[in-house]
């Protein structure tokens, strides 16, 4: 599924973000802003008119997207063993990096 | 390196928000210096810096950028710069690579393609006491270790927060060479961004609680929005109603040092040259800073607290409609007040196009100075009958112009997006940073620059042209056995008059079109003209509005006086207006561009009134 479809405040591991043309610079800025293979997202907010646009964690920061940007971004849920018990914190696989276990 | 004379040539470079140029006003206070990079509209700051061994330093804040493959004009010159390839920019020695502690994933990535260019590099951890506070433990030696450059911990909004950086640097200045690594071209910037998370950086939790917490109320589709309604409802009001009592002020003071001045001197084309084009001139260029600061003082506080960005995200769906931005909103509210403090708060939208829009389309908003032309023309043509529900007819008219101008001005945007031949995707792509206190030091460096900018950029050629239309009103002079007023007789009269074949169609006669070139220097001045021309001595505004109303509205057909309504909606009527945006395009095509297309509105929508007026029986 692409990120637009993920439901709000529930973290996904990106899988690629597609070019939506060759040489695709939206593609190429997000793959730069830490949309990579593997690397857990979250929808946190979305905007009042039309649900756009949406306010995505990644990392540390928060981008604001329009739908046409998110979709870019494929997306596969969090494996169910991690099912996280408050939205607002990650409780992200094992710790294997102490960095990803919340406070 | 010793022994130059030059100064060494530091370059801050780092991701938005990362508090690069808090870091730069505490490197430099207010020695600074703020210019364009040539040939662009990009801001260029560049400061002086002194070290504790005395070494003088350049220091240039460039434009911030997430990547050193640009995206934006912004983030291309930041590239050609650091490479050395601008024109008419020396390469810097240093590049003093800022990143913020508490975001590290993002901003290391782009340090690490700042070391691909291999040149010397000193990365400035700021923010770290925000990191502290977050329990965000950073082993400081562990990544100057890893990544083989210095890394200094900086807090920017701190006094000498900043003492250890400039340290250090005054230490790298004092080696023979200064020391630089080189990251191979082709690398994984991320998983090498990782394996420096993992080897020094301890995160507990990923974002901030206050954050998470503001932003849940801020962002909630109706608290949100009537937060947001609140706070524009506080802007557009200190911008109305606080700078009103000091423009008064300014105002009088003005009219008082120009009376002096015409006392002191013998009456002539000097005293008029003095009193009429130069202190009239320079008091209509001041009168404009009181708006300009508040307004400014306000946006700097919400750029700088995080929430400007927020109130585009609320906005942007709306506006995108129109072929706007969410962050074109806030200029176009202020334009509510006046159009130049407006169109110098465009200067936070980044994309260039949307900025365009919003720069094109501020002078439809209905502005104060429309007001009293509104209040005479409305007060003469419109009873004041009430309608229904206990409106008033008078104020429906108003409203409705208020109204018109909005619509106008959504219709255009709309049919400059259909019609623009960049077809591109242009991408919101915005970052929401954590908030933060604004710091008043950055906000007062700030206000100064503003004011600055407007004083010497866009009041050089307010005051220019005010001059210029001072010799259209004052020469030639009247013969000293004149029966019509003086303004008859000089260019400016014979220009009206000629203009009358022109606007006949629109119902305005050569009085109103005599009137109209006075108006240029502000709308306002519309009213005095007119009393000018039809030889009224009236003291000020009020009393000329008074004695006016009867002549008008006994002389002009009701089809006239709704014509100049409309007209007065969309005309290009303000000089300071051209002025604010040639300074802020910098360039004069889209300045007439602007004037152009709304002299062709006003010239249609004038002659659609009056000939619909007329045909239903109002001519």
């Amino acid at each position: 599924m692409t990120l637009t479809d993920s439901p709000p405040r529930t973290p996904v591991l990106v899988l690629s973000v597609e070019d939506a043309h060759p040489g695709d610079p939206i593609a190429r800025r997000l793959r730069e802003l830490g949309f990579v293979a593997g690397e857990e997202v979250r929808i946190v907010a979305r905007g009042p008119f039309g649900a756009e646009p949406l306010l995505v964690q990644v990392g540390y920061t928060r981008f604001a997207l329009r739908r046409a940007e998110a979709a870019r971004v494929l997306v596969t849920p969090v494996q169910p063993a991690a099912q996280p018990s408050a939205p607002m914190q990650d409780h992200a696989p094992a710790p294997v990096e102490e960095r990803e276990v919340s406070a | 390196m010793n022994a130059r004379a030059e100064p060494l040539r530091l370059a801050l470079l780092g991701n938005p928000n990362c508090g690069k140029t808090a870091l730069f006003n505490q490197l430099t206070g207010s020695r600074q210096k703020v210019a364009n990079y040539a040939g662009v509209t990009v801001e260029r700051k560049e400061g002086r810096l002194r070290g504790p061994s005395g070494r003088q330093y350049a220091v240039l804040d460039l434009p911030g950028a997430y990547s050193l493959s640009p995206a934006s004009l912004d983030e291309a010159i930041t590239r050609d710069l650091c490479r050395g390839f601008y024109p008419g920019e020396a390469a810097p020695d240093l590049l003093v690579c800022v990143v913020d502690a508490t975001n590290l994933r993002l901003h290391l990535r782009f340090v690490l393609e700042v070391l691909q260019m291999g040149k010397p590099v000193i990365v400035a951890l700021n923010m770290s006491d925000a990191a502290r506070r977050r329990g965000i433990q950073i082993d400081r030696a562990a990544l100057e270790r890893e990544l083989g450059v210095s890394v200094v911990e900086t807090v920017a909004v701190r006094h000498h927060g900043a003492r250890a950086l400039v340290e250090r640097i005054d230490e790298l200045a004092a080696q023979p060479r200064l020391p630089q690594v080189t990251l191979a071209e082709g690398a994984d910037l991320h998983a090498e961004t990782r394996r420096l998370l993992d080897a020094a950086v301890r995160m507990p939790a990923r974002t901030a609680h206050i954050d998470d917490l503001l932003d849940r109320w801020l962002l909630h589709p109706l608290f949100g929005l009537l937060t947001l309604a609140l706070v524009m409802f506080l802007i557009f009001q200190a911008v109305y109603a606080w700078a009103t009592p000091v423009m008064d002020l300014i105002e009088a003071g003005t009219a008082a040092l120009g009376e002096w001045v015409g006392g002191s001197l013998s009456e002539g084309p000097l005293a008029s040259l003095l009193v009429d084009g130069i202190i009239a001139g320079l008091g209509g260029v001041i009168v404009f800073l009181p708006q300009i600061l508040i307004l400014f003082a306000f946006i700097l506080a919400l750029e700088e607290s995080g929430y400007l960005p927020r109130a585009a995200f609320l906005l942007d769906r709306m506006m995108a409609g129109a072929g706007l931005s969410g962050r074109s909103f806030i200029p176009l509210l202020s334009s509510f007040a006046c159009a130049i403090p407006g169109i110098m708060a465009t200067r936070s939208i980044q994309d260039p196009r949307d900025r365009l829009a919003t720069i094109l389309v501020a002078p439809l908003m209905t502005c104060s100075a429309r007001l009293p032309v509104y209040a005479l023309l409305i007060g003469a043509f419109i009873p004041a009958r009430e309608v229904a529900l206990g409106f008033n007819l008078q104020g429906l008219v108003l409203f409705g112009l208020y109204m018109a101008g909005i619509l106008s001005a959504l219709a255009v945007s709309w049919v400059m997006k259909k019609w623009r031949r960049d077809k591109g995707e242009h991408p919101l792509m915005l970052e929401l940073p954590s908030y933060r206190v604004p710091h008043p030091r950055d906000l007062l460096i700030g206000l100064g620059e503003r004011g600055m900018i407007f004083l010497k950029r866009v009041g050089g050629i307010i005051f220019a042209l005010t001059v210029l239309l001072w010799v259209l009103l004052s020469f030639p002079a009247a013969p000293p056995d004149a029966t019509m007023p003086a303004i008859d007789y000089s260019l400016a009269g014979r220009i009206g008059h000629s203009m009358t074949a022109l606007f006949a169609p629109l119902g305005f006669n050569w009085q109103i079109c005599i009137a109209l070139i006075p108006g240029l220097a502000a709308r306002e001045v519309a009213v005095s003209s007119l009393a000018t021309v039809y030889a009224l001595s009236a003291v000020d505004d009020e009393a000329a509005t008074q004695a006016l109303t009867p002549l008008i509205s006994d002389g002009w057909s009701l089809a006239t006086g709704l014509s100049l309504l409309v007209w007065f909606i969309y005309a290009p009527q303000c000089i300071a207006t051209w002025a604010a945006i040639k300074r802020e395009t910098g360039s004069w095509k889209t300045m007439a561009i602007a004037a152009g297309y709304l002299f062709v509105l006003a010239y249609l929508a004038s002659l659609l009134t009056y000939q619909v007026a007329v045909r239903l029986g109002a001519g």
